[in-house]
């Protein structure tokens, strides 16, 4: 087996091209999945179990089911239904979807460890119900979550390859095309490997600096 | 010196009206009685301390009268309106004439000293957010952190934090401020620098005080009137020259006998 450069080279704007798709998946899945998991947290405190249970029901579903049944399903059986999106706008949707029935775990226990002396605070200076989760318990509950929810990210960024099944094509995909066409394997699967490396080792970055910031 | 501050005789004990009354009041946790059949009631202006073993039911007449907790029977009033049942209307009123001091200070952490003390007054009284700094500022030099405003609480030392609690409570101006072992979870060297703001502060208000703590010192200074519990029940209660000087009760003299 020999290293041919010129293969990488060929391969680059393929891969450019591949890295956008998948840091798009990426982020925006990643924005869904935080903004969805704590809107489940909140919902699964609601006072009637009429809103409990079938969002417990929903998302035990969705966290115990594979992505990639979600991601054919999404894909194949809405369009069936009139519902017609992109498949990446799909992907990302299934993605974020997934990876929220896991971040709202994260959340409900981080609301969990704000001390309840926090609450008891908020109730005896009488600020409203509403406001003691905006400015009291949510800030407090985020900035302990933000190392756990930072793995998802980078779970979610592991998972993007299986976009590939529904045509979108992110840097494995845009791999295996090239490869597939040139015949020359080992370089653009070297290259998208370290790409990950990469963007796991940057996100990663990206996340203790805002842990920083909150946690001040 | 004005005709308004010369000082007029005390008016005599019962005239004074009662701020707050509890009656037959009794809260169970499980199997236990941590009151039982309470009852009494303070007058606006008063001192009242309450002392006495741990588990003996003073920090849960406290956390009553904030609504932190629900009695199983009997009846709480505040001025003249009854706590429980009440709607959330009524409750949030009376709320709002209470103030309280935590034992573990519970300052929120992700907010300046600051906001910690302006938060309630401009969301829950509505106060214009430069009058509730400028209260504020004046409460934060009352308890002598005036250079702090801008600290976190994570910065401030145990007694600085409980002193902005204080300045805090006192931020929405209440009738009666709740005193639930203020310096019992603070560094010995702390604890008299927290205790003078609070001696200053009975001192010169007319702020009614209930205070639940262990300084016999500060019980004796402040205090009006001194109940003494156990198990649930008032044993004994009066002036503190009584309680401290000639208690009636065997189980009080025991009590001050172990603590001072």
């Amino acid at each position: 087996m020999t290293w041919d450069w010129g293969a990488v080279r060929a391969f680059l704007p393929h891969f450019w091209d591949g890295l956008l798709v998948t840091l798009e998946a990426l982020a925006l899945g990643s924005v869904i999945s935080f903004v969805l998991g704590l809107v489940w947290t909140l919902l699964m405190r609601a006072p009637t179990r009429w809103v409990r249970w079938p969002v417990g029901a929903v998302t035990e579903f969705v966290r115990n089911t594979p992505l990639l049944v979600q991601l054919f399903f999404l894909f194949y059986v809405l369009p069936e239904r009139g519902l017609t999106f992109s498949a990446l706008t799909t992907g990302v949707f299934a993605i974020g979807l997934h990876y929220s029935t896991y971040t709202m775990q994260v959340y409900r226990a981080g609301i969990e460890a704000v001390p309840a002396g926090q609450w008891e605070a908020a109730l005896a200076l009488n600020l409203p119900r509403r406001r003691t989760w905006t400015a009291v318990i949510l800030p407090q509950a985020i900035r302990r979550v933000v190392p756990a929810l930072g793995n998802y990210v980078i779970s979610m960024l592991k998972d993007t390859p299986m976009l590939m099944a529904i045509t979108v094509l992110e840097m494995l995909g845009r791999a295996r095309l090239f490869s597939q066409q040139h015949f020359q394997f080992t370089e653009p699967l070297t290259v998208i490997g370290v790409a990950f490396i990469l963007v796991s080792y940057l996100a990663s970055l990206l996340l203790r600096a805002l842990e920083r910031r909150l946690v001040r | 010196m004005s005709v308004d501050t010369v000082k007029h005789p005390e008016p005599a004990a019962t005239a004074t009206p009662e701020l707050i009354r509890l009656e037959n009041v009794t809260k169970r946790f499980g199997g236990h009685t941590v009151l039982d059949g309470l009852d009494f009631s303070v007058a606006a202006g008063k001192h009242v301390t309450l002392i006495g073993p741990s588990g003996s039911g003073k920090t849960t007449i406290l956390r009553l009268l904030m609504t932190l907790t629900t009695p199983d029977e009997g009846t709480i009033t505040v001025d003249g309106d009854q706590l429980f049942p009440a709607p959330e209307k009524q409750v949030r009123e009376i709320r709002k004439k209470i103030g309280m001091v935590f034992q573990h200070f519970n300052l929120f952490p992700n907010m300046t000293v600051l906001r910690n003390i302006t938060e309630a007054p401009v969301t829950v009284l509505g106060l214009p957010k430069d009058e509730a700094e400028a209260r504020a500022r004046e409460l934060l030099d009352l308890v002598g952190l005036a250079d702090k405003a801008g600290a976190r609480p994570s910065q401030l030392s145990g007694g600085q934090q409980q002193r902005v609690a204080i300045a805090r409570a006192l931020a929405m101006r209440p009738q009666v401020l709740l005193l639930d072992e203020v310096t019992s979870a603070l560094d010995p060297e702390l604890v008299a620098g927290v205790l003078d703001v609070l001696r200053d502060i009975a001192r010169s208000t007319k702020i009614t005080m209930l205070c639940v703590t262990h300084e016999m010192g500060f019980a004796r200074d402040i205090s009006d009137q001194v109940l003494m519990f156990d198990a649930g029940r008032v044993v004994e209660s009066g002036p503190p020259e009584k309680i401290f000087g000639e208690p009636e009760q065997e189980r009080t003299r025991q009590f001050l006998s172990a603590v001072l």
